[in-house]
């Protein structure tokens, strides 16, 4: 049973999945990000690998991939400084990125690392469905790996039972038609959460966007299984004076405390 | 359906080119497009108004001009398509027009693009005060700086103009604030994409709507040579828009050589380049798959030419297609050589062209055309932007 399935087995409600920029704040915090995350409670992380163009992101996660960039990441230094995470990360990971740099470094190739290494599924904004039923999804299938597709407010119910079908670990539900960081009513997207939770899909549910604070993630937590925190917890990192850890303490504190 | 040189497949594949390569969060309003634009371009009352103003606001039918003395010199037959003429004085209205008609129809209220050296943005924000639509033009930073003239134009007509900030701070970084800003108003606005790049249906869509310059081509050719098809259909590629609409109704007509020229910046090799077909690798970029200028590690690099029009790190999938496929034939002129074809139509044949135009004419000296040749050079846009460059280069000439 993979990692992902794992958890929510184990873990129904109030899953927190935390996303961090790998190579961000500094090339080599990648794996001291993780420990602090998985330390302070997190039940899933979600690494981004950064991208020169990341059109699903919002500011504040692509001035983060820019830095991360400067500062060296790239796919191929990622795996290497995952060679041995898991002797100390014990949680789920994902990696989430953008396809043209893993065109570029070889979609099967790519996989294979993945899993080799020891990471649990991916989740890939610009793969669409069409895309991942007739080429790739059977690649990623082949190196048992998760892969977790979106869903936003405005998919038909059709499609997110089609979506629900073609993913495996959970859903990821954008809480609104945004970009990450998006600062939306977040009452408004209830009704829609609601929605999803009354269709029993096969799959948990994660909410992604918007997610901030111990007040939205219990919000959250009301009609889906967890939620996701990127932007606000990659400000903390931006903010932690190069203390990572600390900031991870008191940032994951103040939201599950 | 399958696909043509004209036609992509059923799920916008030119080839191995194309898609739909775009977050969930996209989905319905490329959907809402891909569904509809079809029939909506088909309806009789869009083809009656887009055709009007084509007519009597753009100025179209644009001349096919003989130019005597541009033959003489290199002892052929060359015609230009006067698409300088047009209103804005370049191809982007014909899809400014298609798009802004297309979003009315779709219910949509507000109109965002992207834009680089400021044409594209400047050709939507007067079609979008032409029909009393906001509009919102993002360009990189870097360009707002450059293309000071094209930004107060933009803003005169009513456009708010925004900076994109992230990144390269340029024509791909505008590209992605556009569309982060489609993402974030899912339901009132369109985006109205310059050139035929971007998710399946813009390429095939924003080709439609440039069509309309091989379609007049045929018939002009007809009259003035006794034959519809030219041996050569010459056109600078950025993106590709006015080569897509020059190449479109010969794209199935093997008879017709389609030349397709990229701007070499200081050299192919030189690390100032924008010639993506020689320099690209396969990869997706704006949400299609194409050929794409890239660091081994897949990050989208910032390319160079002396026109901003051609500055661009892709290309439109059809062309990625053409290039694969052997059908187009691909060659790339250097900064120096646009410049000295703008100043060779200047003094040959009274005609200031956009250094992206100069780009198709410099091609002239690669192709060894014969005297009984016909060649047709789009000539995509007029040079009235670029005379800083020009006034550059003169005073550098002495």
């Amino acid at each position: 049973m993979s990692r992902i399935k794992e958890l929510f087995q184990r873990k129904q409600q109030q899953v927190l999945n935390v996303y961090c920029t790998a190579g961000f704040p500094e090339l080599n915090s990648t794996l001291t990000v993780m420990q602090a995350l998985q330390n302070s409670g997190a039940d899933l992380i979600e690494l981004g690998m950064p991208y020169s163009d990341p059109l699903a992101d919002g500011p504040v996660i692509q001035a983060s991939s820019t830095q991360a960039l400067a500062n060296g990441m790239t796919i191929a230094a990622l795996f290497q400084q995952l060679e041995s995470f898991r002797d100390t990360v014990k949680v789920p990971v994902l990696l989430m990125g953008y396809m043209n740099p893993i065109l570029q470094y070889g979609f099967e190739k790519f996989c294979e690392a993945a899993a080799r290494v020891g990471v649990d599924g991916l989740i890939l904004p610009d793969l669409p469905a069409y895309e991942f039923e007739t080429e790739y999804g059977a690649i990623v299938r082949k190196y048992g790996l998760d892969f977790i597709f979106l869903v936003t407010p405005e998919t038909s119910e059709e499609r997110v039972r089609k979506l629900d079908s073609l993913s495996s670990g959970f859903l990821y539900a954008v809480s609104s038609s945004s970009t990450t960081g998006g600062d939306k009513d977040f009452t408004a997207v209830e009704n829609y959460l609601h929605r999803l939770q009354q269709m029993k899909l096969q799959n948990p549910v994660l909410v992604g966007f918007g997610i901030k604070d111990k007040s939205t993630f219990a919000s959250a937590g009301k009609y889906a299984n967890g939620a996701i925190i990127g932007t606000a917890y990659i400000k903390a990192l931006e903010e932690s004076a190069g203390d990572v850890s600390g900031a991870t303490k008191q940032f994951l504190g103040a939201i599950l405390g | 359906m399958t696909a043509t040189y004209q036609q992509p497949d059923a799920q916008g594949y030119y080839g191995s080119f194309g898609g739909a390569y775009i977050p969930e969060m996209l989905h319905r309003n490329v959907e809402e497009l891909r569904s509809r634009y079809l029939e909506i371009m088909e309806e009789a009352s869009f083809q009656k108004e887009f055709q009007q103003l084509l007519r009597d606001y753009v100025g179209r039918p644009t001349p096919l001009f003989l130019a005597e003395r541009l033959s003489k010199a290199y002892n052929t037959n060359i015609y230009l398509k006067r698409e300088d003429l047009n209103h804005t004085g370049a191809h982007k209205i014909n899809n400014a027009i298609g798009q802004v008609l297309l979003a009315q129809r779709l219910g949509k209220k507000r109109i965002i693009a992207e834009t680089g050296a400021g044409q594209h943005g400047v050709a939507t924000a007067t079609v979008c005060a032409l029909k009393g639509i906001e509009c919102i033009v993002y360009m990189g930073v870097k360009d707002i700086e450059r293309q000071a003239p094209n930004v107060a134009r933009m803003k005169m007509l009513g456009a708010s103009v925004r900076p994109a900030n992230s990144g390269s701070q340029t024509l791909k970084d505008a590209t992605n604030e556009a569309i982060r800003d489609w993402i974030n108003n899912p339901s009132d606005t369109h985006y109205v994409i310059g050139s035929v790049v971007g998710p399946h249906p813009y390429p095939d869509m924003v080709a439609r709507f440039q069509s309309v310059i091989s379609a007049e081509t045929r018939s002009q050719l007809k009259a003035a040579t006794g034959s519809e098809l030219p041996g050569y259909m010459i056109a600078c590629v950025g993106g590709g828009s006015n080569a897509a609409g020059a190449f479109y109704h010969f794209l199935d007509e093997p008879k017709v050589k389609l030349v397709a020229v990229e701007a070499a910046g200081l050299g192919v090799s030189s690390g100032m380049s924008a010639a993506t077909t020689q320099l690209g690798t396969p990869g997706v970029l704006h949400g299609s798959k194409s050929l794409v200028m890239q660091t081994a590690d897949g990050q989208v690099v910032e390319p160079h030419s002396i026109s901003a029009g051609l500055d661009y790190p892709g290309i439109g999938p059809l062309h990625a297609h053409l290039f694969k496929s052997g059908r187009g034939i691909f060659l790339s002129a250097t900064d120096q050589q646009a410049l000295d074809a703008a100043f060779n139509l200047c003094k040959l044949e009274g005609i200031i062209p956009a250094l992206e135009s100069s780009h198709a004419l410099a091609a002239l000296n690669e192709l060894k055309l014969k005297a009984d040749d016909v060649a047709v050079i789009c000539l995509s846009g007029r040079g009235d932007k670029d005379l800083a460059t020009y006034m550059k280069a003169m005073e550098q000439k002495g």
